[in-house]
């Protein structure tokens, strides 16, 4: 009898359940939504290093899940990665190739280089053809030199002096075409990445609450969580609110169980 | 062969929350100020509050060009209404008007969700609540809109006893004083705002009672 139904021994995706979910979707059952980060990610390369900035909104469709998430996520000593799509992606993915770059700083004796990230993360998310949904940019101080990268779902790079990813990318954007320069000071960029995060919360839905930064440089990382919080709550009652304490009981009926049911002695639960 | 279905609709959504209490002596109506389409803000100073006659005042969301036709109809009844009668509409009226109208578009409905509130006749609080097709009935409070899912448990657990069984019934009119009513009106918006996207910038509170029409304004979050 030839097994049928064998897990895909090599791991991967398994599509199986593929023409039941698009079954159960024609018959009207709405698919469970992912938490995805909305978010506005950026990078810039300034004279000293790299700067990564993030919001740190996630949002379930039109809901704010966590009003607080860190989107800057760590890589190596000298290499973090900011991450938007779906948030368990973005996790799992910067966790892996974190874990795997430790192992070969072990293996190699030397610190970890960003194009060793890039591609350890670009092989993994072409290898899944896009269904791993995370868009990072990658950002970094090596023994080369200061790096800044983009990934996208399917697995293409690109290296640039600014980046941004995200719904509130083109937000923040428009900030960085208009004010960057080469050769930024540490303030004048983290100036620079602030603006462009705030632009992001200020005018994308999918963005909001506060602005993480993380500055690094030729053998020193500074990360600012929360840097910024332009975004208090507006209005909270100073007097509280009562919560009626109790459950109202309007019936009670008490039914001794042990008349229904057959007690066995011993081995009744033996199978 | 399964129907083809068009790929263009003539609906949008422009988000945002309304909420109604009605009072003893007075009403509360109270919508947030932003417009927004996608995840794009088109404008962060939009009222979605209109004053249909001297004692009815109402707030929709959805999708406003609807909502824009829908206020500018019942204002010309309203018009029609006055020269044919002599007087103002009473807000049942209004409220009758208002589910007529929405219901003469049954098989290509009006995309606004409505909350209209007032004074009756007897000057007590009153509070209407309409689905987009015109299904309304009488409450003591009500929440619409994309943040109403946040609200309105809020506000039943504030305004509602927890059983119709116990007395004294909390619902309906509630006790609470003009001020203590506009206080949870901002306390409820500025807590929808932390959740829902499409809540925020501003919110527009209006306050109907014996001598007139009163409107506040309080700044939101505008993340």
């Amino acid at each position: 009898m030839s097994p049928s139904l064998d897990l895909p021994p090599k791991g991967g995706f398994s599509f199986d359940l593929c023409r039941r979910n698009a079954m159960l979707e024609n018959k009207g059952l709405k698919a469970p939504t992912f938490l995805k980060t909305g978010t506005t990610i950026v990078g810039l390369v300034f004279q000293d290093g790299v700067i990564l900035g993030a919001d740190t909104r996630a949002t379930e469709g039109p809901i704010v899940a966590d009003k607080n998430c860190e989107k800057i996520h760590y890589m190596a000593p000298n290499i973090y990665c900011c991450g938007a799509g779906t948030a368990a992606d973005t996790e799992a993915v910067t966790d892996m190739v974190s874990s795997q770059l430790q192992l070969h700083r072990y293996h190699t004796g030397r610190e970890s280089r960003v194009v060793t990230a890039l591609t350890l993360l670009k092989r993994h998310l072409f290898n899944y053809q896009g269904h791993v949904s995370a868009a990072l940019v990658l950002g970094g101080v090596d023994i080369t030199g200061p790096h800044l990268h983009t990934i996208y779902p399917h697995g293409s790079t690109d290296t640039l002096p600014f980046a941004t990813m995200g719904s509130g990318s083109l937000a923040a954007m428009s900030v960085f075409e208009s004010k960057y320069k080469e050769s930024l000071s540490r303030d004048e960029g983290i100036k620079l990445v602030v603006e462009a995060i705030c632009a992001g919360i200020f005018n994308d839905l999918g963005s909001g609450s506060n602005v993480d930064v993380c500055v690094i440089t030729k053998g020193h990382k500074e990360y600012l969580r929360n840097y910024l919080l332009p975004n208090p709550r507006t209005y909270a009652n100073p007097k509280g609110f009562e919560f009626p304490k109790k459950i109202e009981v309007l019936l009670t009926k008490i039914t001794p169980l042990k008349e229904k049911v057959e007690v066995i002695e011993g081995d009744a639960m033996e199978e | 062969m399964t129907k083809q279905h068009a790929n263009w609709s003539p609906y949008d959504n422009n988000g945002g929350s309304c909420v109604a209490i009605a009072g003893a002596d007075y009403c509360v109506i109270a919508a947030d100020t932003r417009m927004s389409t996608g995840y794009n803000i088109l404008t962060r100073d939009y009222s979605k509050i209109s004053q249909l006659a001297d004692k009815s005042v109402m707030a929709s969301s959805g999708f406003q060009a609807d909502v824009k036709a829908l206020q500018k109809v019942l204002s010309a009844r309203h018009l029609i209404y006055q020269h044919q009668h002599n007087k103002q509409m009473s807000c049942p009226a209004m409220a009758q008007l208002l589910s007529n109208t929405l219901y003469y578009k049954r098989f290509f409905p009006y995309y606004a969700f409505n909350v209209l509130g007032g004074l009756d006749s007897e000057g007590k609080g009153c509070v209407f609540t309409y689905d987009a097709v015109g299904s309304y009935e009488r409450v003591g409070y009500s929440s619409q809109g994309s943040g109403s899912t946040l609200i309105m448990p809020f506000l039943d657990n504030q305004l509602k006893s927890p059983s119709p069984l116990l007395l004294p019934a909390k619902d309906a009119v509630t006790p609470l004083s003009e001020a203590e009513a506009v206080d949870l009106v901002k306390t409820v918006f500025a807590s929808a705002t932390e959740r829902d996207i499409y809540t925020g910038d501003k919110v527009e509170i209006v306050i109907l009672n014996a001598s007139g029409i009163r409107r506040e304004y309080m700044d939101l979050r505008k993340d």
